[in-house]
């Protein structure tokens, strides 16, 4: 049997399995609390599972391990980022948001303000985040399968064209997506994250210790290795080779160069405690104390994932080496599937290779799915429980019109998700998911923080922060070189998202951070003071509701 | 002049004054004492690392032992700290915060059922 055909046999089978988990959970989901938050009666240790699901994305899984395999250490900077953002959410929001609010972001945001103002903002942030995020997520499935499946362009699969089945795939995924959220609502979106996180432990584990083995468990000897296949000798141990890179004769360039390496860095570690669809999984435990343990687990779960793509990113560039791995896929997102395929080969020959090849295809083909659920999620609930609950109907809603509105809002997002994702699938919008951490951190986390902590923070400084973090994010990207400028040196191709000959860019950084998380801050600030709107008892209801849990649904 | 804001209701009331209770206000100062100095610290802890990535190359590339160099150290002790400030916060938490908080929840509720 060739890999091909089993990687669908597994695709299949997993499929068959999330779809029995979603039909299960539409049985045992009857009220708005079982559809938005899964009844709150997951424990801890399954929502650190879940959180793990939701988190690690294909990003995580194949692009971090893939930059690795071909920058070296600087794909290390990322997972760093990922895993010390943990912490935020840990110390500063989980429990609090948890004892305070009932099913989104918003319900905390917009707990001692003006709830029409704030929803409306609160909801427009949730769903640019969710909508760049899951379009990143979406167009890379589409390249990931066609390139698991080994269809090459001019190649057929089926009857279909490379491009066809990118479509196919999208749109595949699209319909799962959707199925998942509006039978299975939080109950179906957390068991899949939950067999997901299994999978992707499982898998990572099973290679890690293939990798390790190779080397006689002798990390340093990985490490010689893939630094001598790499070509770039010791500096593919070190920073630099990607991010913050030096511009030789440009004192400017590097200046930005080095600022943006910042930028990504604090976008990584404050954006976290932001994402919307992060946030509504601390509702679905019982209690405060639960979503410490569950955050606890995650940052477990986290850091032993990321350490384990050190292994798969340097075992990568030492056993299958640096030109395989780009001449497969440029960013080399195919790094570790072409590193399953390398081990299964020198431990097993040919057929262990398909099976390993087969194996992790469909742990990254999981991983898409579950993280797509939980973005679709994440805004629908915002638009149900934010926008039409709240705004629309001031509060007076039927709980069953509610959830109604929710699942028909998961169908839209889906379906033009579906329709965005084919339309980008020729575009390099790698830069997305930067994109949704840099809006999350600039918008999402100053009104939540300063609503959690700062007696003075009213209705005009939620707004202005959440409106001025999300536009000053999107325009300083828009206005970058991952929009429009940047010349690949070597290839002479566009690198970013305008073809070649467009250039409109003046922002010199990729990663607007640096500028957008600051500004994020002080228009909440500033709008703040400009209102005179005060209510000093709200702040001490929410600060006693917060810290003990009184009154928390 | 300030906005008239709507009566507060009894359970209202009860939350706004256990908020200027002592006990609240001990549970709180013990909470924020915690956690405020403890995320400057690992956020400065971890904008050092990011920065000496950017800007001190040659340090971070200096051997320890093999092909092991500070960069490597450095990042895994990123990852020891991080584990480890959520085990002391937890911990923290268990024995300081916990307590307390069950304690004054418990009262807000009985009260809440007379």
């Amino acid at each position: 049997m060739t890999s091909q055909s089993l990687t669908i046999i597994l695709f299949l089978v997993l499929v068959a399995v999330t779809l029995a988990i979603t039909i299960w959970a539409s049985r045992h989901t009857k009220t708005a609390t079982d559809y938005y938050a899964g009844g709150r009666t997951f424990t801890g240790f399954q929502n650190g599972l879940a959180i793990g699901g939701d988190y690690m994305s294909a990003a995580s899984f194949l692009g971090i391990a893939g930059i690795i395999a071909l920058s070296g250490y600087d794909g290390f900077l990322y997972s760093i980022g990922f895993l010390v953002a943990w912490l935020v959410a840990l110390l500063l929001v989980a429990e609090l948001l948890r004892n305070s609010g009932r099913y989104t972001m918003a319900d905390v945001l917009s707990y001692r303000m003006r709830q029409r103002p704030v929803r409306t903002a609160a909801s427009v942030s949730t769903i640019t985040v969710s909508i760049f995020y899951l379009l990143a997520q979406m167009v890379g499935a589409g390249a990931l399968v066609a390139l698991l499946l080994g269809i090459k362009e001019g190649g057929t699969f089926l009857g279909m064209t490379a491009d066809q089945a990118k479509i196919g795939t999208v749109v595949l995924v699209g319909v799962l997506m959707i199925i998942y959220v509006t039978l299975g609502g939080m109950k179906g979106t957390t068991w899949v994250q939950i067999v997901k996180a299994v999978l992707l432990m499982a898998g990572a584990l099973l290679m890690t210790v293939l990798v390790l083995a190779k080397f006689g468990f002798n990390v340093n000897e990985m490490l010689g290795a893939a630094a001598k296949a790499s070509g770039k000798g010791q500096e593919f141990l070190e920073p630099g080779l990607k991010y913050g890179k030096e511009v030789p004769g440009d004192a400017a360039a590097t200046l930005w160069s080095k600022l943006d390496l910042i930028s990504l860095g604090l976008a990584l570690v404050l954006g976290t405690a932001g994402l919307p669809h992060i946030l509504i999984r601390f509702y679905t435990v019982p209690t405060a104390r639960a979503a410490r343990t569950s955050v606890n687990w995650a940052i477990g779960l986290i850091g032993v994932f990321y350490l384990m793509t050190l292994a798969l990113g340097f075992g990568a560039a030492a056993l299958v080496g640096h030109e395989a791995i780009a001449a497969q896929d440029k960013a080399g997102n195919a790094a570790a599937p072409q590193l399953a395929r390398e081990l299964g080969l020198e431990y097993g020959g040919d057929v262990f290779g398909s099976v390993m090849l087969a194996l992790i295809a469909s742990v990254a083909f999981a991983t898409i799915l579950a993280v797509v659920a939980g973005l679709t999620l994440a805004s629908s609930s915002s638009v149900a429980h934010d926008l039409y609950a709240n705004v629309i109907r001031r509060g007076k809603a039927e709980e069953k019109d509610e959830v109604r509105v929710a699942k028909f809002a998961a169908l839209v997002i889906g379906a033009v998700a579906i329709v965005l994702a084919v339309f980008a699938q020729s575009l390099n919008v790698a830069f997305l998911v930067a994109l949704a951490f840099a809006v999350a951190a600039s918008a999402n986390l100053p009104p939540l923080l300063l609503s959690l902590f700062w007696k003075r923070f009213n209705t005009a400084g939620a707004v202005a922060g959440i409106y001025g973090g999300v536009i000053s994010a999107v325009v300083l990207v828009t206005f970058s070189p991952v929009v429009s400028g940047k010349v690949d040196p070597v290839t002479h191709e566009s690198a970013s998202l305008f073809p070649l000959g467009v250039d409109f860019h003046w922002f010199p950084m990729e990663n607007p951070g640096l500028f957008s998380i600051p500004l994020g801050f002080l228009c909440a600030v500033i709008g703040t003071y400009l209102s005179k709107e005060r209510a000093p008892e709200k702040f001490t209801r929410l600060e006693v509701r917060a810290l003990t849990g009184a009154g928390a649904e | 002049m300030a906005t008239p804001t709507p009566a507060s209701s009894p359970e209202e009331d009860r939350f706004t004054a256990m908020g200027a209770s002592e006990r609240f206000v001990t549970l709180k100062r013990r909470f924020r004492g915690f956690v405020f100095p403890m995320t400057i610290a690992f956020l400065l802890w971890y904008l050092l690392y990011v920065v000496l990535s950017a800007y001190a190359r040659d340090f971070m590339g200096t051997k320890v032992f093999g092909n092991v160099n500070i960069a490597f150290v450095f990042g895994v002790l990123q990852f020891v700290s991080t584990f480890g400030i959520a085990w002391w916060y937890s911990s923290f938490a268990r024995r300081r915060i916990d307590p307390l908080a069950e304690e004054i929840k418990a009262d807000l509720i009985r009260e809440d059922a007379r």
